[in-house]
């Protein structure tokens, strides 16, 4: 196992969990109300969801907006950074690469790839 | 005494006091945050979609934060604007032709205090709504004083494999388990220096992760050395002591091993990272051979200290100090910067922790909105502000980035994570003769262009680049403007529809 959320049962704070349901890439993945993006990505066990130039895969690493690794798109708009939006019902995400065949810089050179 | 203006970017530590000191004052204040919730870094909220019945469990200072909240939030002077990002700050015309100045306010020129200041503070551009959405508001504030406590990031030095899927600044795991409940893995490693790494480790213990060990790289010596004798005493100064005794109880109720003098030099894994390598360090950081000890985790916590948001700082036109924990924001007594009618406080100013930001806040709002320079309260407050600030020295001090860290890159490592320019790129642009100068070592590597516009790298490309060439980091090239680290026009992304559409008068609800 990995990321996951406190268990809202034994959770400290006593919090209650509303569902909510995403979309990313067609994919539902569940999360709750109040959540980041990036929350409900990692607590589905979503460690990375964007591509670098290398190919290479990012998820969050600053978790407050700073370093932009973990950007991706929702519904219409581009490069939201996952860390700092609220996840709504329904947000359709799609996921970002900057590789080449990826979203952006399509006519880059092809790096070797870093990844298997 | 008329009603002055006052914006307070931040809603942190520092930026609640900020506002609670210039309303006292009789200001009007205008307190803005790109979250959602007041509190910042310190006292991060959980979503109100959770309804917990007990927030408490997880702060400290719980009951004094949510009263000052209170005093804050329900103020008839005060308007809180969450979910907005000061995106730009528009200075006025650098020499303003006073004589010509023919709607000013005649109350303000009776008020002699008014002639500090002279030129009016920068224009504030905020964006309204949902982070990095389409279609925020746009409004354009201009204050009488505005307050800047916008906080810092955890910096982190680059190691083999840093870049992998789950390794985490220890800012994030934080952020995400105190503000969401979400824990970053099952077996954790802390590493870094300084004291953060103590409430890190305490928050992931308490969401149920397994703690394998907390790692402060600086040797027992450094540390001792750093606050000199009776650390602790200092620490209660600061209102630190009992939170760190905290700390450190949990640690050893759970036998977590907090290891001194050793550090995270390589993460390793196919795609997310699955093992770590730790080594012992000698007091400058570099690496004691045949220590090395591999250990399977699948998640990693990284800090190397706190650097300050200085963009809008920068783009106000702040004088900068540096200090051993590199570049803050310099301040007067009052918390005055170095352009008239802007104050700084919290930790754009130094690093020292919630106690000395909020002191620092305090006085900056107070002053900010032309309270009394010399009340005993006033006198208190400095006094305690400057007992922030010995701690922040101390800090600096205890916890200093060991000089031989460049020891553990290897030629492929990553050191701009957003454009993966590694050390080998580096090196060889500060081998080129016309490559020394840190624009041209941009542009050769392109570290420090990508989407985080060098927030990461950028002082540790400065670092290794000064260190490589063996040239001051601001040395000009060639037919080059001097790089200006930290200047970013766009102090938070704007999309072009937004700027495009007309902005709006800043006082709808
Ligand atoms: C991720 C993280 C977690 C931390 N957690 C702890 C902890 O648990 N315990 C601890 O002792 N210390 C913690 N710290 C250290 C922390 O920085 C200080 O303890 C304290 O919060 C500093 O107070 P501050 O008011 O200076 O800044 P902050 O608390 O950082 O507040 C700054 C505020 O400014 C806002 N802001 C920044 N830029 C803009 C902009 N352009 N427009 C609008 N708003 C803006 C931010 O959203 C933020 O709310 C943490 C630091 C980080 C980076
Ligand atoms: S994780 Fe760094 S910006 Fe979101």
């Amino acid at each position: 196992m990995s990321p996951r959320r406190v268990r809202a049962e034994s959770d400290a704070v006593g919090r209650q969990d509303r569902p909510l349901r995403i979309t990313v890439d067609g994919e539902p993945v569940d999360g709750v109300e109040g959540q980041t993006l990036a929350g409900v990505l990692l607590a589905a066990d979503r460690l990375a969801w964007r591509r670098g130039r290398s190919g290479a895969p990012r998820g969050v690493f600053c978790g407050i907006g700073v370093c932009f690794d973990c950007l991706v798109t929702v519904g219409e708009d581009r490069d939201v950074r996952a860390c700092r939006r609220r996840a709504r019902d329904g947000d359709e995400v799609t996921t970002q690469s900057r590789a080449p065949g990826g979203l952006v810089d399509r006519n880059e050179p092809t790096p070797p790839p870093t990844e298997k | 005494m008329t009603h002055r203006d006052i914006v307070v970017v931040g809603a942190g530590p520092a930026g609640l006091a900020a506002a609670e000191g210039a309303l006292a004052a009789g200001a009007r204040v205008t307190l803005i945050d790109s979250a959602d919730q007041p509190g910042g870094q310190y006292h991060r909220m959980l979503p109100e979609a959770y309804e917990a019945t007990r927030p408490e469990a997880l702060q400290h200072g719980w009951t004094a934060f949510q009263r000052r909240l209170r005093r804050v939030r329900g103020h008839p002077d005060c308007a809180w604007w969450s979910e907005s990002s000061v995106w730009a700050l528009e200075r006025p015309d650098p020499a303003p032709d006073r004589d010509s100045d023919l709607d000013r306010d005649p109350d303000r020129d009776s008020d002699p205090d008014r002639d500090r200041e002279q030129p009016r503070p920068p224009r504030v551009h905020v964006l309204r709504g949902p982070a990095d959405g389409s279609g925020r508001r746009r409004t354009t504030l201009e204050p009488d004083a505005l307050v800047l406590a916008v906080g810092a990031h955890d910096r982190v030095l680059p190691f083999p494999g840093w870049e992998l899927p789950g390794v985490f600044t220890a800012g994030a795991a934080q952020a995400l388990a105190k503000g969401e409940r979400v824990v970053v893995g099952d077996r954790a490693v802390i590493a870094g220096t300084g004291p953060f790494l103590l409430p890190v480790a305490a928050s992931l213990l308490e969401a149920g992760a397994q703690v394998l060990e907390v790692l402060e790289a600086n040797t027992p010596r450094t540390v001792a050395r750093g606050w000199s004798q009776r650390p602790w005493q200092l620490a209660a100064q600061a209102g630190k002591s009992g939170e760190l005794a905290e700390y450190t109880a949990l640690l050893l109720r759970h036998r977590v091993p907090y290891r001194t003098g050793r550090t995270v030099v390589e993460a390793r894994g196919d795609g997310r990272v699955e093992e770590v390598v730790t080594a012992r360090l000698r007091p400058d950081w570099s690496v004691v051979p045949g220590s090395e000890r591999t250990l399977a985790v699948d998640a990693v916590c990284v800090t190397h200290g706190f650097s300050p948001q200085l963009e809008l700082p920068v783009a106000a036109g702040c004088a900068l100090r540096g200090t051993l924990g590199g570049e803050f924001v310099a301040v007067d007594d009052d918390q005055a910067t170095s352009r008239p009618g802007v104050y700084a406080a919290g930790e754009i100013t130094g690093v020292a922790g919630a106690p000395a930001a909020r002191a620092e806040g305090a006085l900056a709002g107070w002053r900010a909105a032309g309270g009394d320079p010399d009340t005993a309260a006033v006198r208190r407050l400095r006094r305690s502000r400057d007992q922030g600030r010995a701690f922040a020295e101390r800090l600096a001090r205890a916890h200093p980035i060991g000089a031989a860290w460049p020891g553990w890159l290897r030629p492929e490592t990553v050191v701009c994570r957003c454009e993966e320019a590694d050390y080998a790129s580096l090196c060889r642009a500060a081998a080129d003769p016309a490559g020394s100068a840190a624009r041209v070592a941009k542009l050769a590597t392109r570290a420090g262009l990508g989407p985080c516009q060098a927030r990461v790298c950028g002082p540790t490309v400065a670092e290794l680049n000064a260190r490589l060439s063996g040239a001051p980091a601001d040395r000009e090239a060639e037919g080059l403007p001097v790089p200006a680290p930290h200047r970013r026009p766009l102090a938070q992304p704007i999309r072009l529809g937004e700027l495009a559409a007309a902005p709006q008068p800043p006082h709808q609800p």
